[in-house]
């Protein structure tokens, strides 16, 4: 559990530190008094920073020029057709804004959560649409990346980086989501090979994916507890047997790809296996801790574009004789927005900075993926109403925010799994 | 060799109020755009095999460093920076640099100097003319094509009249039009590439050039604000204010 004081080397003796300079200073003035104050600021400081590296600013640089110059454009249309936006993924591949966390030896960067997170931020503000069809290549590669050996990290990460292939999580079933323990997708082991069947949906790059991180379930007893009964497997889409369904159309987001998936008699070979029998149900959770700060980004990204249209419009309308952005009730809204996206930021930056300090962090990711999703509904919703008539219309941007919006409340643990997650955590912590 | 430079780019831009100039502090600085056309015109030769080494040069203060390293992520080989600050940055202009670069240029033993034509923020339009002129090296400018044919370069130029083509000996002075090319993104791995490329830094007088300025600003005005009109109600009306501001 990390101290909220964790930042500040000896918070109590600074502050008493201070106090104390302060009592024993009154008398030789408030100079003096003032003096002190700064010495002790500046050791209370020593360890924190909201500066960005050189490499971070360069990296958001190219994300955020990439996303406004052609993102930007071209997200309107390929809502409209829900045509999978290949092209401009296969931009990013190429600019080198996917598939971050690979590791160094698999032809990857290595990036860590944090860096991931600028870039998705960016992205997002483009079109969540196509930043989510990127996503969910990290969150498909998670599962490999923290439990894979090398074989497999070698194989299914390596081709990754050699040309833009997409691959997808299947563990949802139209029977489970939240209820992850719940899924029925049946692995038998038949000789060296595993056979399986079974139903997923929801599954985003369904259709696209090279390749998928599959859970099923292991071991038939129903009372086998949920850390021995499932198994984490890499399956490669063309195998005999996988059989993705249709494109689903969705509220929003709509350019993503999302289908069921229909698993008959798919066999898989043992070398596919993710560490064992039985351990699939920590990677498949343990790969959230570090998928949910960036959907946090995401949400985030959302959030900031409905926050600069509105505002840009509300500089740009004129009623009862002035700009609305002069009217209070407009400027109030505005700066409730500002409000939301700062938090969301400074959350999900405190989430994959957790992460990437070697801690884990899931109370601080719940956080930032709750709350981060929560706000974009709200910046989204204030946005459209700002815009009033003209919002609700398809000629301008943001009624798409409001339909994108939604689906960040719902994926990668909805909103009130994230606050069974945050009170189990934070009643763990007070209880210790 | 060639250089870009570090420019303005300000959302909006403000006179400071001693009038001698604008202001610069908190304005985001980034490499000027024709000259970003520039470096994408000179990697483009090397991955063409026809130039050996790009190095990208920049005459400024520390900050600078950021854009050189811009142009080693867009695939420069190597960066050298000219450090000027202070005053003598507030007052660096096209003769300074471009003697600069003519010292550079002997150094390095370059055989072509790639730069924008102008630069966004004072629009001078003189660094590449002037630095052809101290090396007696002839000069492409406004170029919207380049070609390499054997020891001659072949310019495309922009002119008022339309296209100008012309055939110059190498060693030259390019300068670089919008219509050249258009500049590649960064990518990410290039960027994490670059922070291993070098950096070099020298100082105006190591290359025996004096950056004092033969000019001085008397002082920077803001274009005149639009005055609102005055509607009136007949023509002798009319007649009357335009007699009044002595216009007739």
């Amino acid at each position: 559990m990390t101290s909220p004081y964790r930042f500040c080397s000896k918070p109590l003796s600074v502050l008493r530190a201070g106090f104390q300079a302060g009592l024993r200073f009154q008398s030789t003035g408030p100079q003096a008094s003032a003096r002190a104050a700064t010495a002790a600021l500046k050791e209370s400081l020593g360890g924190f920073s909201f500066e960005l590296t050189d490499q971070q600013k360069e990296f958001q640089e190219v994300a955020r020029k990439f996303a406004r110059e052609e993102i930007v454009p071209a997200a309107p249309s390929y809502d409209k057709s829900g045509e999978y936006p290949f092209p401009l993924i296969k931009r990013a591949w190429e600019l080198g804004l996917m598939n971050g966390h690979i590791p160094e030896d698999c032809g990857g960067m290595g990036l860590g959560i944090f860096d991931a997170c600028l870039i998705t931020e960016e992205l997002a503000f483009g079109c969540t649409g196509v930043q989510t069809a990127i996503e969910a290549n990290s969150l498909g590669q998670m599962p490999v990346i923290i439990a894979g050996n090398d074989a497999q990290k070698k194989k299914y990460l390596g081709r990754m980086t050699e040309e833009p292939l997409m691959c997808a999580y299947c563990v949802t079933e139209p029977g489970a989501g939240s209820d992850v323990a719940g899924i029925k997708t049946r692995a038998v082991k038949k000789g060296d090979e595993y056979v399986v069947n079974g139903q997923k949906m929801w599954i985003t790059n369904g259709g696209k994916a090279n390749w998928y991180f599959l859970l099923a379930r292991t071991d038939p007893d129903p009372k086998c507890s949920a850390s021995k009964a499932f198994t984490g497997f890499i399956v490669e889409a063309d195998t005999p047997g996988v059989q993705p369904g249709r494109k689903e159309l969705n509220m929003g987001q709509r350019c993503s790809d999302t289908r069921g998936i229909t698993f008959e008699d798919v066999r898989i070979p043992k070398e596919n296996v993710l560490i064992g029998e039985g351990a699939g149900f920590k990677i498949a959770m343990g790969a959230f801790d570090k998928t949910r700060p960036p959907v946090a980004a995401g949400a985030t990204g959302l959030a900031q574009r409905a926050l600069e249209e509105a505002t840009k419009y509300a500089l740009e309308r004129k009623t009862f004789g002035k700009f609305i952005a002069e009217h209070q009730a407009v400027s109030f809204l505005l700066a409730e927005m500002a409000m939301k996206v700062e938090l969301a930021r400074m959350a999900y930056q405190r989430a994959a900075w957790e992460v990437d300090q070697g801690r884990r962090n899931t109370y601080y990711a719940s956080i930032a993926k709750a709350y981060a999703g929560d706000i974009a509904n709200q910046c989204a919703t204030d946005a459209v109403q700002i815009f009033g008539g003209n919002g609700f219309n398809s000629e301008y941007p943001v009624e798409k925010l409001m339909r994108d919006a939604k689906i960040y409340q719902i994926y990668e643990g909805t909103a009130q799994i994230q606050r069974l997650i945050i009170s189990r955590e934070h009643l763990g912590k007070f209880k210790q | 060799c060639f250089a870009p430079f570090l420019c303005l780019r300000p959302p909006q831009i403000r006179v400071k109020p001693d009038r001698t100039g604008v202001v610069t502090d908190g304005v985001k600085h980034s490499m000027n755009p024709f000259c970003e056309i520039a470096v994408e015109e000179a990697v483009k030769l090397k991955e063409k095999k026809l130039v050996k080494e790009v190095v990208a040069v920049s005459c400024g203060p520390q900050q600078v460093q950021e854009t050189i390293r811009t142009a080693l992520a867009m695939g420069a080989d190597r960066g050298i920076h000219v450090e000027v600050s202070g005053k003598d940055y507030e007052t660096l202009g096209p003769l300074q640099v471009s003697k600069i670069f003519a010292a550079l240029a002997k150094k390095e033993q370059a055989d072509l100097i790639i730069l924008g034509k102008q630069a966004i923020d004072d629009d001078c339009n003189q660094t590449g003319q002037m630095t052809a002129a101290l090396l007696d090296w002839p000069q492409g400018t406004f170029a919207s094509e380049v070609t390499l044919e054997a020891d001659k370069l072949k310019v495309v130029r922009e002119i008022d009249g339309g296209l100008e083509t012309i055939k110059i000996k190498l060693p030259a002075v390019v300068t670089a039009d919008l219509r050249l090319n258009t500049p590649r993104y960064a990518t990410l791995p290039n960027i994490m590439k670059a922070k291993k490329k070098k950096i070099v830094n020298v100082k105006p007088a190591d290359l025996g050039v004096d950056v004092s300025s033969r000019l001085e600003v008397l002082k920077v005005d803001e274009p005149p604000q639009r005055q609102s009109g005055v509607k009136v109600e007949t023509v002798h009306d009319l007649v009357e204010k335009l007699k009044e501001a002595g216009r007739i």
